[in-house]
């Protein structure tokens, strides 16, 4: 299925990239005198590619707080609140207990701003849930911050109430 | 290829406006990727000039005149005079010098177009000064029919060069990314919009395109490994390469005026730090030690300083610091946001992003003076950055929710807008020169 859906895609950009139907590789024959145009592959194909697909069914039962993966922090801010130490500490305990799991948090910023700075502010947010979960006993080789800073909203509207939604960080595990 | 013109009132800051307006057809891009520039302002003394059309460039798939009097008049230096008089002159012999000062003009270019049996163009052009009755430069080209725009901009750089002095850049390439959907396309076009082609196409974000000194690579942070990751991609080739993939967040590259290193931002050892890696992404070395974040490198002209953005004052300001590492030196105070610094070619200004109440406005800081000068009143500018001969910078900004581009002469007299009908335009960055053909 998921091959279905990559080849689907590549048609579809194959076929944008071009304005024809004819064509079902990927941009890269596009033209015979122009250079090739790299086509960036979906990252799903090629890490599922001898894999065992073996997502923990509790990451995503909706009844157990590791189902929670988002951290949402204030205007200018880098704490982790109160209230999302619980998920924060959920996690650090799971994947203490699972040695072999591996985790991505992916830090966001607002949209306001330079979007390299951005960057670097999202990355402050993913730093912080790093931080935090290091403390409670995660190991540096399970754990990779990053940051997407305001490339990708979880709300787009330009208003307070859609900005919050942006400065958050979520956890992602490997596999997903 | 449609074009119409539009007039408006003079622009707030009341200089004579004049808003041209061309809707452009681009000649390699499907139906509905049409480009519009606007116009706004202009400079002080502007050279009154005439191009006469070039004789036969009717039967051309493309008027050379019409692209050579686009380029000049959206520089905002000069005052296009009618040239359509009959006969029109095509050689110096046949111009009438009393009738063009009689309209005013100071310069008058002329020429021809003349199919060759292989299938190619040659287009003779002379830039004649009327005043003193002189050629002040000739060039025959010999050119296929997709060259035609290529020489049309060179013939307006030839122009611009001889009759301002400074070096012209409509010659050159802008590299912008483009935002449609979901779908996100680097693409490369002329200085004037027309021809962008994309180099690379991805359903996760690009930012950050920066190119080599000699125009041949542009490093780019893609996200489609989902986490930035920086590459450097050859635009003869359309090869690329990892150069940065360290643990962390990998962005923010900036190239050394030599072309063999590049300056990033990594994350590896934390918080957002500046970094000098070789153009191979190997021998990465530490540049700036601090506990706030560090970015936005930029290298000086000569290679002896990187300007950055550093929120180690508790605010983002702009600081440079020795290449070979030191003391950083802070430079921007006013304001409390002062972001994406970049120097001018000759190094004795940098352009950046200052925050006013809510207003993000590019601004350039004169290096000697450190006077500070907004130059725009679009509020919410991003990414500027210089044109190779230093008088316009390129900038991304907003138009109705909508990422459009748009330069500002850098002294903020001539604004001009560009966008794409469809989607989000962002990231620009202006190419450097490419090297004299004659």
């Amino acid at each position: 299925m998921k091959k279905l859906v990559l080849v689907g895609m590549m048609v579809l950009l194959a076929s944008c990239a071009k304005g024809t139907k004819e064509e079902t590789k990927a941009g890269v024959e596009d033209k015979s005198s122009a250079p090739a145009v790299p086509v960036t592959k979906p990252l799903e194909g090629e890490d599922t590619a001898g894999k065992p697909a073996a997502i923990d069914p509790r990451l995503r039962d909706p009844n157990n707080i590791l189902s929670k993966r988002t951290i949402y922090f204030d205007f200018d801010s880098y704490v982790i609140k109160e209230e999302f130490k619980p998920v924060i500490q959920a996690h650090s305990k799971y994947l203490s207990e699972n040695k072999a799991a591996r985790t991505t948090v992916q830090g966001n910023a607002d949209e306001r701003g330079s979007r390299e700075y951005n960057l670097s502010l999202g990355q402050k947010r993913a730093e912080a849930v790093k931080k935090a979960m290091q403390v409670l006993g995660v190991e540096e080789v399970q754990i990779e911050a990053v940051s997407f800073g305001e490339e990708k909203p979880a709300c787009t509207d330009a208003n307070e109430a859609c900005w919050t939604k942006n400065r958050r960080s979520d956890l992602v595990y490997q596999g997903e | 290829m449609r074009s119409f013109f539009t007039r408006v009132a003079p622009d707030r800051r009341g200089f004579t406006a004049v808003l041209l307006v061309l809707l452009l057809a681009l000649a390699l891009r499907p139906a509905g990727a049409a480009l519009t520039i606007e116009i706004v302002g202009s400079g002080a003394n502007q050279i009154p000039i005439a191009i006469a059309p070039f004789a036969g460039e009717d039967r051309l798939p493309q008027k050379v005149t019409e692209v050579v009097s686009a380029d000049l008049q959206r520089s905002g230096l000069f005052r296009l005079v009618n040239a359509n008089v009959i006969p029109t002159p095509a050689e110096p012999a046949e111009v009438n010098f009393a009738d063009w000062r009689g309209r005013g003009v100071e310069a008058l270019a002329i020429g021809s177009a003349t199919p060759l049996a292989d299938g190619r163009y040659e287009v003779r052009f002379r830039l004649v000064d009327v005043v003193k009755q002189t050629v002040l430069a000739g060039y025959t080209y010999t050119v296929g029919a997709n060259q035609l725009r290529a020489i049309a901009h060179k013939i307006a750089d030839v122009i611009y060069e001889k009759l301002t002095g400074d070096r012209g850049v409509f010659g050159t390439k802008i590299a912008y990314v483009v935002k449609q959907g979901k779908r996100y396309e680097l693409q490369v076009a002329d200085a004037d919009g027309f021809g962008s082609q994309a180099i690379l196409v991805s359903n996760e974000p690009i930012i950050s395109p920066a190119w080599s000194p000699d125009g041949s690579r542009l490093a780019y942070v893609s996200f489609e490994k989902r986490k930035p990751i920086v590459y450097v991609q050859y635009l003869g080739t359309g090869t690329r390469q990892v150069v940065s993939n360290f643990k962390g967040s990998n962005s923010a590259p900036a190239w050394s005026p030599d072309g063999r290193r590049l300056a990033v931002v990594l994350t590896k050892d934390g918080i957002s730090q500046i970094y000098l890696i070789s153009a191979d992404g190997s021998n990465p070395v530490r540049l700036t030690s601090s506990a706030s974040i560090d970015t936005e490198p930029y290298f000086s002209p000569d290679g002896q300083y990187v300007l950055f953005t550093s929120d180690r004052g508790g605010s983002p300001q702009i600081y440079r610091v020795p290449v070979g590492g030191g003391t950083p030196e802070r430079l921007t105070f006013e304001g409390s946001y002062n972001v994406s610094p970049r120097y001018s070619p000759d190094g004795r200004s940098f352009t950046f992003i200052q925050r006013n109440g809510g207003q993000f406005n590019v601004a350039v800081q004169d290096a000697a003076s450190r006077q500070a000068t907004v130059l725009t009143d679009t509020g919410l500018d991003e990414s500027p950055s210089f044109a190779p001969n230093g008088k316009l910078i390129l900038y991304a900004t907003e138009v109705r929710g909508r990422g459009v581009l748009a330069a500002v002469s850098s002294d903020g007299r001539v604004k001009q807008r560009l966008s794409t009908q469809q989607g989000d335009v962002r990231e620009p960055a202006w190419g450097p020169f490419t090297k004299r053909s004659q």
